[in-house]
């Protein structure tokens, strides 16, 4: 059999999601925001809720989520899209709402808006991209940041005495009784990539049935900030962050 | 039953970051020694060893990856 009697479009069985813009991403190569921007499109336009779908964008290197998700979507003042998210959710509650923000978004300068809305239990959707790291602005030292690693803000590595713990922001939340479904998830390899679209799924479909908040976190890298080449990141990814951040199901309502 | 697969990169969007290549179980998949008009290594199809499982595909952060797959005999 041949190249050409392969190459026919009945035997397609992977591209890209048609909710996918053609624009090129702006992030580095091997940036993880591209492929959960790829799972989000994907569980959107397989559930069928494009025109009923409302994103909210963050302050990071995602702050042009817009431009890449064909759906409707809202930018929000840095660490505010979760208020912004129960504003959108509360004037039209027929949509799936969700906010896509990164670790120094969302576990830093807009710690008070995740924490109450979880606390109030919004029937939102946020997907948390947590690397560590501030990507955009350097790679300086996140409240996330491991202790020991090196940033440019920590060159000496991250010490607690001086700079504090890494903030185990989504184990926090698990504990208000607001959230439905807490999961930590990665795409760093094509198992982890299809298990994070599955929660992603489910979280959507939660966000739909008012039982609470669903937050999903996928432990990403930033291969720029951390020097590291994209598969080196993962590597470093598996053997330093899952020990601080294990991946698996934090909470579930329905279970 | 066996599977055959190949895969078509769209080469001017690959940014070359090899995330493919190390999660390639039939180790198909390289960088190519051309550039795309961005400078980058794009990635490119070797051999005939593809099974069509779309792990490539899955972990490309810029979708560049399409998947064809056959059942063969």
């Amino acid at each position: 059999m041949n190249i050409e009697d392969i190459r026919k479009p009945e035997n397609i069985v992977y591209r890209k999601p048609a909710l996918l813009t053609d624009n090129i991403m702006h992030y580095c190569p091997g940036c993880s925001h591209g492929t959960v921007h790829k799972i989000v499109a994907e569980v959107i336009g397989e559930m069928g809720i494009q025109e009923k779908t409302i994103g909210i964008c963050p302050v990071g290197c995602s702050v042009f989520a817009y431009n890449y998700i064909d759906i409707d979507w809202q930018e929000a003042a840095h660490g505010r899209a979760p208020a912004l998210a129960t504003a959108t959710k509360r004037l039209c509650p027929d949509k799936y709402v969700f906010t896509y923000q990164g670790d120094g978004d969302l576990a830093s300068i807009g710690t008070a808006e995740i924490i109450h809305a979880c606390s109030r239990g919004e029937n939102i959707v946020v997907i948390f991209i947590n690397n560590g790291i501030y990507g955009m602005t350097g790679g300086q030292m996140a409240p996330t940041t491991l202790l020991g690693m090196k940033t440019s803000t920590t060159p000496y590595g991250r010490d607690a005495k001086l700079n504090g713990f890494p903030l185990k922001i989504t184990e926090m939340l698990a504990a208000l009784d607001g959230t439905a479904y807490i999961t930590r998830q990665s795409v760093h390899t094509a198992p982890a990539a299809r298990k994070a679209k599955n929660a992603i799924r489910k979280a959507f479909e939660y966000s739909d049935r008012n039982i609470g908040l669903s937050f999903v976190e996928i432990v990403s890298t930033c291969n720029s900030g951390w020097k590291l080449s994209p598969v080196a990141a993962n590597k470093w990814m598996e053997e330093n962050m899952f020990k601080e951040y294990p991946l698996g199901d934090i909470k579930d309502v329905l279970k | 039953m066996a599977f055959k697969g190949i895969i078509e990169v769209d080469t001017q969007r690959c940014k070359g970051c090899s995330v493919c290549v190390a999660n390639c179980p039939t180790h198909s998949i390289r960088l190519s020694s051309k550039v795309n008009g961005k400078g980058y290594n794009y990635a490119e199809m070797v051999g005939d060893a593809c099974i069509g499982c779309s792990n490539c595909a899955v972990v490309c952060p810029d979708s560049v990856i399409t998947v064809y797959r056959v059942k063969v005999q």
